[in-house]
């Protein structure tokens, strides 16, 4: 049986080699523009057409000039090709009312004709983006709250319960920082933009990954009465290796899928997948390479800053 | 072994039941148990969001303080939005309220947009003014412009009374150059009973002809009979219109003539109809998809799932072998009984909702691994092939169930965030992964223990002669 545990360090450094970049272009952007990554119309108002002309003729320039008698916020504007090899054009501004908007693709129309049936306009006012945003931190507070307590309720009759709740909690926060430091690289080099439908990644990243957490814990938990004498790095080693198979056949199955996706699927929901996707192998790795070894690293008091907390706390109190 | 075949015999027939739900078949099906006229088992067309079908979603918002208005205003404003609506001929659109001050409107499959949005947030504030003593020149001078008149004056006062200050400065402030004060309103559209867009086959001009009630035809005859040869203002949401002259008394029917066409006519026919909305509406958010774009995503989606279940089947065949085959035929299950429910609860479809569904096969097959796994260690122990099931299907039950609950409160969360109007694209998701848990609860625990179970005693002497079919 390899012993996957005695190379902890490495899994350590690895799980930094990913968050760290990622944080720092999340300060990088927070420096730049105040916001950690690109926020989507969702949090913020503002409109978004996706456009289609029948030909192919437009320029950004011609788009801007139309779009700037409307409009006086900085507009984005970029040039799509999508899976069918058409040209789309997609530019955001500000949240316009109906009636501007009208006159906005009428005027739009004089470029070159615009399908109609092939375009897609979202405007949302910045009232309802504020509170989708409140919303969104809500539910965000609510999820790792229920995920916290259910990690609670699941470990609450093993000895040391508190030491397998933070592990996990720990390799839920390195699965929600991967994340973060995803969106904050894919918005600075690719424009990805932070939405709705992030978030529920996220949440659903969170879920997933208390999951793996928990079906390894369960056999720590099993196995320790039927080893009893083993040392404790041998039995959560023989856990990991039991439960790796799981781990790996469910993960190649959600692989497949997100797979047939991102190759055939819509583009609109392409960002989301790939989010998700890194999210739940992120999940699979941190509840591995991540939980488990903080438990040893705990019990064997490598742990800096907990190991010196213990040696200030009293002694047990005599029960003899 | 009973209990299996009992349970195979329970799943060959619900699989059919799913087959039939899911097939256009059962399309326009109702079921009404206890003969009171209403049906309580529907099953129409599977409702497909905006995302797919083309059409527009609009949030709208009271341009009122919250202070000014009840409930029941916002009812009654949502129910007039509604009866537009549905003037319009739109089969499948909803109209909801939403919160203390918002109406959802969804509008799928329509064509011109822009002309439906406007109709039903138009106020549509009917009414007939007083124009006594005016001269055609003052009259013609006031034509499409804003004036106060005595009924808006009132509704103004009505909001002050309620602490509302903002009333007041968004009114017009267009008096009777005679008097100084507000035009005296003479009768409102409330006072309608019905008004249809008409055509004139001489002039070839549309004009709108309107009836109106009992007690609206006593206040107007006694009207115009005092005053034939003034002009008579029609008002439309505080715009004026025209104000013709009185030519004789009028009763109950008369025709509003004016410059419309038959979109026009029939639009403000469909808005005197349906009322004024007692309340002014904004918007707030506004989702526009045109139809083809629609129709491509749901064949890429159609295409993407079907993909993605062949793979994941095959997987399961080729790493499982025989009970691959049990995990196979209970996905098939599984994938069914999904489709089923999303026509009977109706669930709508959306992008986010199809994926919600795809990533729930995913963890569809997770119970089912998990089951498979401890089956293989437990042979690996030594245990015959009929213990071996007995205690992997025990054993497994706690984690696929900590496993599975975990995602379901999570969905909850998601579901209740996405009750936030502008974020309404997470519920799709969050409804269809939840649903597929709990389906797959039960999916992966009876389904798979009847199939395996059957297989594996029709299977012994193979199986016990070349374990490589048990994929250990």
């Amino acid at each position: 049986m390899f012993n996957l545990i005695e190379k902890r360090r490495y899994f350590f450094l690895i799980s930094a080699a990913i968050i760290l970049p990622g944080l720092l272009v999340m300060v990088y952007s927070i420096l730049t523009t105040g916001e950690p990554f690109r926020l989507s119309i969702d949090f913020v108002g503002g409109s978004i057409y996706d456009l289609r002309f029948t030909e192919e003729v437009i320029t950004e320039e011609a788009l801007r000039g139309v779009f700037s008698r409307y409009d006086d916020s900085n507009l984005t504007v970029q040039r799509v090709v999508d899976s069918a090899g058409n040209e789309r054009w997609s530019v955001r501004g500000q949240f316009l009312e109906q009636a501007a908007s009208e006159d906005l693709l009428t005027d739009l129309n004089t470029l070159a004709p615009l399908d109609r049936e092939s375009t897609r306009i979202e405007r949302v006012s910045e009232t309802i983006g504020a509170e989708v945003a409140r919303a969104a931190f809500f539910a965000v507070l609510a999820g790792s709250i229920i995920v916290t307590l259910f990690i609670v309720i699941a470990f609450r009759t093993v000895p040391k319960a508190l030491r397998y709740g933070i592990c996990a909690i720990a390799a839920m926060i390195h699965d929600v920082l991967v994340v973060l430091g995803l969106a904050s690289i894919t918005s600075l080099f690719f424009g990805w933009e932070v939405d709705a439908l992030f978030l529920t990644a996220v949440l659903t990243i969170l879920a997933f990954s208390v999951q793996d957490s928990i079906v390894l814990f369960d056999r720590i938990r099993e196995n320790i009465p039927l080893y009893l004498g083993e040392p404790y790095e041998t039995i959560i080693n023989r856990s990991i290796w039991e439960t790796i198979h799981r781990s790996l056949a469910t993960q190649l199955n959600a692989f497949f899928i997100m797979a047939a996706i991102l190759l055939f699927g819509g583009e609109t929901i392409k960002q989301f997948i790939f989010i998700l996707f890194l999210g739940l192998v992120s999940g699979t790795y941190s509840s591995i390479f991540t939980a488990a070894p903080l438990l040893i690293a705990w019990e064997k008091g490598e742990l800096p800053l907990v190991s010196r907390l213990g040696k200030l706390m009293p002694p047990p109190l005599p029960t003899e | 072994m009973n209990q299996h075949y009992r349970w195979l015999a329970i799943i060959v027939v619900l699989t059919a039941f799913c087959i039939w739900v899911a097939s256009p078949a059962s399309n326009g099906f109702s079921l009404d148990t206890d003969n009171d006229g209403t049906p309580e088992i529907v099953i129409k067309e599977q409702p497909l969001g905006l995302d797919l079908v083309g059409g527009v979603r609009v949030l709208l918002e009271a341009a009122l303080p919250v202070s000014s208005f009840t409930r029941e205003d916002l009812q009654r404003a949502a129910d007039n939005v509604n009866r537009r609506v549905n003037g319009l001929g739109l089969t499948e659109a909803t109209v909801q309220v939403q919160g203390d001050r918002r109406i959802l409107v969804e509008l799928p499959g329509v064509t011109d947009k822009a002309q439906a949005v406007e109709t039903i947030k138009a106020t549509a504030l009917l009414e007939f003014v007083d124009f006594a003593g005016l001269g055609s020149g003052q009259v013609s001078a006031l034509v499409d412009q804003r004036i106060l008149t005595t009924a808006q004056d009132e509704l103004i006062r009505a909001r002050e009374e309620t602490g509302d200050t903002t009333a007041r400065a968004i009114a017009p402030i267009l008096t009777n150059p005679r008097t100084g004060l507000p035009f005296q309103t003479v009768l409102t559209g409330a006072d309608l009973k019905a008004a249809s867009a008409q055509f004139d086959t001489n002039t070839g001009d549309f004009y709108i002809a309107v009836e109106l009630t009992e007690s609206g035809a006593a206040t107007f005859a006694t009207f115009t009979g005092q005053r034939v040869g003034e002009p008579l203002a029609i008002v439309l949401d505080s715009v004026l219109l025209s104000a013709p002259i009185i030519q004789s008394q009028l009763s109950n029917q008369f025709v509003i003539e004016g410059n419309y066409t038959q979109e026009t006519a029939s639009t403000l026919a469909l808005q005197l109809r349906s009322g004024a909305l007692p309340i002014p509406l904004r918007e707030e958010a506004v989702t526009d998809v045109g139809a083809t774009l629609g129709q491509q995503s749901v064949n890429l989606s159609i295409r993407a799932g079907v993909i993605g279940v062949l793979v994941v089947l095959s997987f399961m065949l080729l790493y499982y072998r025989v009970p691959g085959v049990a995990a196979a035929l209970a996905l098939l299950v599984f994938v069914l009984l999904n489709i089923a429910a999303y026509k009977l609860l109706p669930v709508t479809l959306t992008l986010p909702a199809i994926t919600g569904f795809l990533i729930s096969v995913g963890t569809a097959v997770d119970g089912n691994i998990l089951i498979f796994e401890r089956i293989k260690e437990e042979l690996r122990a030594g245990k015959p092939l009929g213990a071996a099931l007995d205690n992997g299907f025990a054993r497994a039950w706690g984690s696929i169930r900590d496993s599975n609950t975990s995602t379901i409160i999570m969905c909850a969360v998601l579901f209740f965030f996405g009750q936030t109007p502008g974020a309404s694209v997470v519920s799709g998701f969050a409804i269809t992964l939840i649903l597929g848990l709990v389906i797959n609860l039960f999916t992966a625990t009876v389904v798979t223990r009847s199939f395996l179970y059957i297989l594996a005693q029709w299977l012994q002497k193979p199986l016990a002669e070349r374990k490589w079919l048990l994929g250990a």
